[in-house]
């Protein structure tokens, strides 16, 4: 199983409603599923992955993940997951608020943009990293925004969000120190600031 | 006989609401004694939790799937019921019944009124999808099913299927409404009053009471090319007939030149064979008058357990994506775990009936995934 799928399947209560964006093949809904019972419902936009879920016997709604969120009400899930797909929307601020608003807690991960090898090929060789969590050419790649652990962590202060947890993950192993440099992806569970947080 | 078919099936009759009861209406009025024609496939299991409901659409019937003794036709969702198919009978009792207000042995406009001993006529009450699925439910009730695993429909089908839904709730595991509306647009609405209009302009719709005269041919066979032009689709019609010729070369004659026109023709003309164009006007303004929208749909409840499957044609503009999008936002707002699928078609609103691959795939994991052990 891919590490930021253990790491998200870890925090994951029991029974839990769950809602994932961008689901993809719905991997991750599937372990979800069987390992912690949740109830789970995906959103995804590709044909064949949304027939995959099916195959799944996953419940999945074939949308854009902009528009995904708007007509649930209020903490309508306790989990939100948005992960892997913060790099690649449009309207970023926009879910994480819609997000916070439709799930109790919100699971982010994204692959951190300030590992040390990026700065490095980015530094020393000119050339737009290419890594592990970053494996596209500049003309392949679907990704249309750059983050680093320290933009979010900067994003949540501002906006008044709550991080509850931080992971952060190497190659094949979680990493504990300096995560903004050795880490190469990272995720977060957040909720709204204030009263909430506790 | 085709491969994979439910065989040789024969329609049965149910009768309930006869003195002195009577079929409550939407529009205030009753009806009573009450008939429907049905059929079914399979067999309902010891725990009667594998019954699945199928409902037509506008002009649909009873008879879904196989073939009567001495057809050579199959029923209308044929490719979809059966052994192995989408809708599969070695796994669940398929139950399908000919609304009333219909022509197809369930009473309607063109059956007999037991107090004049004529037909109906346009004498008989409008009727609403709500008051076809209100005789549904009893049958249902008369087979003893208290929860059907799934409703399922498309077109006039599927607003059923979100009319049960929405009514009887407690009754239902799943729904899978397919190609539909929570309501129809204007442009729904003006189809069904040109359609309407141009059954009723025909002087041989005599004002509906035209039964011992014969139906008025022109105007139901008109009515019917414009439903076929609809439920095409401007590829689906280019790759069918292009603009090639019945013969080869133009006529210089108002006839039918083009096989487009030959093919309206034949299907219009056809169509007056079996259907009664009474029903047509009811049916059609059943459909005009069906509003799921907003509040109207689940309205006492907050969160539903039903589960959803949504599909949409790409390239069906008669009951566009957006509309199936629709139904999928106000599932959103009621909480229920919804698939939704708006599959790739080139056969516009006939997709459901014709494109079945797809369709196929999806309905039978989805209901793999939630029948009930």
């Amino acid at each position: 199983m891919k590490l930021d799928h253990q790491i998200i399947a870890r925090i994951i209560t029991e029974g839990a409603h769950v809602l994932d964006l961008g689901c993809g093949n719905g991997e991750l809904l599937a372990v979800l599923e069987k390992e912690k019972n949740a109830l789970v419902q995906g959103i995804e936009l590709n044909d064949e992955q949304m027939h995959i879920c099916v195959e799944r016997g996953l419940t999945v709604l074939q949308g854009d993940i902009e528009s995904g969120l708007v007509d649930y009400p209020d903490q309508s899930f306790d989990y939100i997951i948005l992960n892997q797909i913060m790099q690649e929307i449009k309207a970023a601020d926009f879910v994480i608020a819609e997000s916070l608003r439709v799930g109790k807690r919100v699971i982010v991960g994204f692959p951190n943009f300030a590992h040390i090898k990026a700065r490095l090929t980015l530094l020393f060789a000119g050339k737009t990293p290419i890594n592990e969590a970053l494996p596209y050419y500049w003309f392949e790649t679907p990704n249309i925004r750059f983050l680093t652990i320290r933009d979010f962590t900067d994003y949540c202060l501002k906006k008044n969000i709550h991080i509850e947890q931080a992971c952060y993950l190497g190659k094949s192993k979680p990493v504990h120190i300096l995560p903004n440099l050795l880490a190469l992806n990272a995720v977060f569970v957040i909720t709204k600031g204030g009263a909430q947080s506790a | 006989m085709h491969k994979n078919s439910v065989g040789i099936v024969k329609t049965q009759y149910f009768t309930f609401a006869e003195p002195p009861d009577t079929l409550q209406l939407k529009s205030g009025r009753t009806l009573g004694p009450v008939t429907l024609a049905y059929e079914t496939y399979g067999t309902l299991n010891s725990g009667k939790s594998n019954a699945i409901l199928v409902c037509h659409a506008l002009s649909g019937d009873a008879h879904a799937a196989g073939f009567h003794e001495g057809d050579t036709a199959a029923g209308w969702w044929d490719d979809m019921i059966g052994p192995g198919k989408a809708l599969d009978t070695k796994l669940y009792f398929i139950i399908c019944s000919n609304v009333i207000g219909g022509c197809k042995g369930s009473t309607g406009p063109s059956s007999i009124n037991g107090a004049t001993g004529i037909p109906h006529a346009i004498d008989f009450p409008l009727i609403t999808i709500e008051d076809m699925v209100d005789a549904q439910k009893k049958l249902i009730d008369f087979f003893g099913i208290e929860k059907l695993l799934c409703v399922i429909g498309g077109s006039m089908g599927g607003m059923q299927a979100l009319q049960w839904a929405s009514k009887y709730p407690e009754n239902i595991v799943t729904a899978i409404p397919i190609a539909t509306a929570l309501k129809h647009s204007p442009q729904q609405i003006a189809f069904n009053e040109v359609i309407r209009q141009t059954i009723m302009a025909d002087p041989a719709w005599r004002e509906g009471y035209y039964y011992e005269h014969g139906q008025p041919e022109k105007g139901l066979a008109v009515a019917r090319m414009i439903g076929h032009i609809t439920f095409m689709s401007d590829q689906s019609m280019e790759e069918k007939f292009s603009r090639r010729l019945k013969n080869d070369n133009l006529s210089f004659q108002f006839i039918d030149d083009f096989e487009v026109e030959g093919y309206l023709r034949y299907r219009g003309y056809n169509f007056v064979k079996r259907f009664d164009a009474n029903s047509y006007l009811y049916i059609t303004k059943a459909m005009d008058y069906f509003d799921l929208s907003g509040d109207n749909f689940l309205p006492t409840v907050k969160k539903t357990a039903i589960r959803f499957l949504v599909i949409s044609f790409k390239s069906d503009w008669l009951y566009p994506s957006h509309q199936s999008q629709d139904i999928v936002r106000l599932l959103k707002r009621k909480h229920a775990y919804t698939t939704y699928f708006d599959l790739i078609s080139t056969w516009g609103h006939d997709a459901f009936l014709i494109e079945i691959e797809d369709e196929t795939r999806l309905i039978k994991n989805f209901l793999a995934n939630n029948s009930l052990a």
